[in-house]
């Protein structure tokens, strides 16, 4: 009897705390990227989805469906949760609609933080953030009494030290694979070395100078030190790697954190992962690192009502402290409430050492696939950083000039 | 059959082909003529978690204006076909002006984009085509001499590279000849060189890719030369026998002038199939070491998060050249035959 009543309490209390939602019609429609934090972001708004028809794609293929989908009309998905650089296409089409109204008339918990604004406008509502940092490994790096690497120099020298010392063959590990992850860590480099990616003002490329060899130097000599097959490596393959106990040194992505460090695998070697912020390079003082966050756009092409219905179980999620708890340990969350766990070392290190956030340009995408494609030849030692360079930048003109950019 | 009669049995299929295949065919070479507009932008405030920034953004209310009197794009004739990410007109004129040996123009050359992914496609097909040919030539003559009991099991387990999707087949070879899997760690071994790696070494990728694409299509050789020859009649194999001609001689002679149309046959549909090879590329994750036409298609309109329409429709239109520039020969000479027949 006492147990019935506790439910029946518990129900009610649940129940009046979810009344605020009270969705009563509409159809929602969620296109995601596939990971831990934003299963569970999805998952908290669905509690509130009330009798709306609630729908979610999960696909680490999202970018290649986000803009036709998103360009029928009306369009498959009403919500797409993107990031500084999915956001750009979305835009770059019109494909998102402005928030403003619904941020006034349902947003009571989000952050004035959290609102991406674009020309005063809000275009995206951020729940979390991202970046890629350092993890090391403590065991390994205590017995050969070295340093936790504070810049990829360090990283560098460490590497070689372990590779002596005969414990590990490829001591590093990076996302490597060619084209977009590729890029990504070039992106990264060259923005450590203070470099900026067009001449200021225009779409012009200007990466063919000393900071861009700097950088593809770099990416050369921790590919050295890099399982052979790097190039294949993306950041699930090197996160199997780290789990085989065959790297002591690695960049990868927070928001992976939380899958290195359950309790699936060796426990020796998730007890011994350690993380640290992201390293700088070349005597710069920002970090080789870029931020991310991840938010929630609303599709253009979609009636009012579903957007609403879309934006008030959306908002539910990125305004609660629950989640937040609950999930301390799945992301750096921006929601108000969230305590920052040892998990989060990454992200906060990097947002006090000042790290940029990736750059939200329209003609970026071009660039970074350019990158992609161009630099591998110089990585496999078949070109000079010169060449690979000048490659890169004809490749991103002729594909700008298609597009209008320049 | 009476012309009539022809026509009417076609028909569906022919205007299904139009709908399917001729159609969106045109309307890509259309697309490929065009590039998009100038992109109107405007520069603005942005404001994220990490700060505030002044920086630009596609103006979409000019841009609409645009798009609604002009939707196809901007008229760009054969600019898309000639610029640095295909035909590469003028940086070929250019390199050859500057490199002083050939063998620096040809470095030059095989750098661009379109050239690299246009000779890895080539010499997949030289290598593919004619192994595919004899490989499946080989195993037929051999299953058609075995005992009929064990034939029907042998045939099902030769014909099994087939079956299996190209995705599933390339991704268990991948797996194998990683530097820790079983191949690639016993080619370590083997060699003595800790650092090998089949996927990273672009020859050995290359190498990989093409025993691959053999392996993958013999067996459609197979199928078809071991029906061709359950019609090879019998008398005047046996009239050779008894003239005392070798094995050898015996297929020279009269099995192979017996089959020679299915070969023309199987040589066109492999030709056409390894000029469109994609698959295996995704399979190995080889896109650093190894690019295809259809891959660059694929590049272009997947791999960015700005979709190059014109680029794709333009490495479309030169792909269905291509195979057309390499399936002439074969063509013409069925066609002679056709008419000398007559």
């Amino acid at each position: 009897m006492r147990k019935i009543l506790v439910t029946l309490l518990f129900l009610l209390f649940g129940t009046s705390a979810f009344a605020d939602c009270n969705i009563k019609s509409g159809s929602i429609n969620i296109l995601a990227n596939d990971f831990p934090a934003l299963r569970t972001f999805v998952e908290t708004s669905k509690q509130c989805k009330g009798s709306a028809d609630f729908k979610v794609t999960h696909s680490s293929e999202h970018n290649k469906i986000a803009v036709p989908a998103l360009t029928a009309n009306p369009s498959e998905f009403s919500a797409r949760i993107a990031a500084n650089s999915s956001i750009v296409p979305l835009m770059n089409q019109d494909l998102i609609r402005p928030l403003d109204d619904l941020v006034k008339k349902y947003g009571k918990g989000i952050q004035d933080s959290q609102l991406i604004t674009i020309d005063g406008k809000v275009m995206a509502v951020a729940f979390m953030a991202n970046t890629q940092h350092l993890y090391y490994r403590e065991d390994v790096l205590k017995d050969l009494g070295i340093a936790i690497p504070k810049t990829y120099e360090e990283v560098v020298a460490a590497s070689e030290k372990i590779r002596a010392s005969g414990k590990m063959q490829y001591p590093y590990a990076a996302a490597y694979k060619a084209g977009w992850n590729l890029a990504e860590e070039f992106v990264n480099m060259f923005i450590g070395h203070g470099g900026e990616f067009f001449k200021s003002g225009s779409a012009e490329p200007n990466i063919n100078n000393a900071k861009g060899v700097a950088t593809l130097n770099m990416l050369k000599k921790l590919s050295e030190l890099s399982n052979p097959d790097y190039l294949t490596h993306d950041s699930e393959a090197i996160k199997v790697e780290w789990e085989s106990g065959n790297v002591a040194l690695m960049t990868l992505w927070a928001s992976r954190s939380g899958t290195l460090l359950d309790d699936e695998g060796d426990p020796n070697i998730t007890k011994a992962t350690k993380l640290t912020g992201p390293a700088t390079v070349g005597g710069g003082n920002i970090p080789a690192a870029t931020l991310w966050w991840d938010g929630f756009t609303l599709a253009k092409n979609r009636p009012d009502a579903d957007a609403e219905a879309t934006f008030r179980a959306l908002a539910h999620a990125a305004s609660n402290k629950k989640m937040v708890a609950d999930a301390a340990d799945q992301a750096v969350w921006l929601v108000e409430g969230f305590v920052p766990g040892p998990k989060s070392i990454g992200v906060i290190e990097a947002v006090k050492m000042g790290a940029k956030p990736y750059p939200m340009l329209p003609q970026m995408g071009l660039m970074h696939g350019a990158l992609g494609s161009e630099i591998v030849e110089f990585l496999q030692g078949k070109e000079s950083a010169e060449q690979a360079l000048k490659d890169v930048e004809a490749a991103y003109i002729s594909k700008a000039k298609e597009q209008g950019f320049l | 059959m009476p012309n009539k009669t022809f026509f009417w049995f076609f028909l569906p299929t022919g205007l299904a082909m139009i709908l399917f295949i001729g159609l969106p065919i045109i309307s890509t070479g259309i697309q490929s003529f065009y590039a998009q507009h100038d992109q109107v932008v405007k520069e603005v405030k942005k404001c994220d978690p990490f700060g505030c920034t002044v920086s630009i953004v596609v103006d979409n209310e000019e841009t609409s204006k645009i798009r609604e009197a002009k939707p196809l794009g901007k008229f760009n004739g054969f600019g898309t076909y000639t610029d640095r990410n295909h035909l590469a007109v003028d940086e070929i004129k250019k390199f050859w002006n500057e490199t002083e040996s050939f063998g620096a123009f040809v470095d030059q050359v095989t750098n661009l984009p379109f050239y690299k992914a246009l000779i890895f496609t080539l010499t997949y097909c030289l290598f593919v085509t004619p192994n595919v040919l004899l490989l499946g030539f080989i195993i037929a003559l051999s299953l058609n001499a075995v005992a009929r009991k064990i034939r029907g099991p042998l045939i099902f387990g030769t014909i099994l590279p087939m079956i299996v999707t190209p995705l599933v087949g390339s991704l268990v070879l991948f797996w194998m000849i990683d530097s820790q899997g079983i191949i690639g760690a016993n080619i370590q071994n083997l060699m003595n060189d800790p650092y090998l790696s089949l996927k990273s070494s672009k020859t050995l990728t290359w190498i990989t890719i093409i025993i691959y694409g053999i392996w993958h299509h013999s067996p459609f050789a197979f199928v078809v030369f071991y029906a061709a020859l359950q019609t090879v009649p019998q008398e005047p194999i046996e009239a050779a026998i008894i003239d005392g001609a070798t094995r050898f001689q015996r297929i020279k002679h009269i099995v192979l002038p017996h089959i020679y149309p299915v070969v023309t046959f199987v040589a066109l549909i492999s030709l056409m199939d390894n000029f469109r090879v994609f698959e295996p590329i995704i399979g190995f994750s080889a896109e650093g070491s190894a690019q295809s036409l259809s891959w660059l298609i694929y590049d272009n309109l997947v791999n960015e998060e700005v979709i190059l329409f014109g680029s794709a429709a333009a490495t479309s239109m030169m792909t269905i050249i291509g195979i057309a520039i390499l399936l002439a020969p074969v063509l013409i000479r069925t066609w002679k035959e056709f008419k000398t027949a007559r």
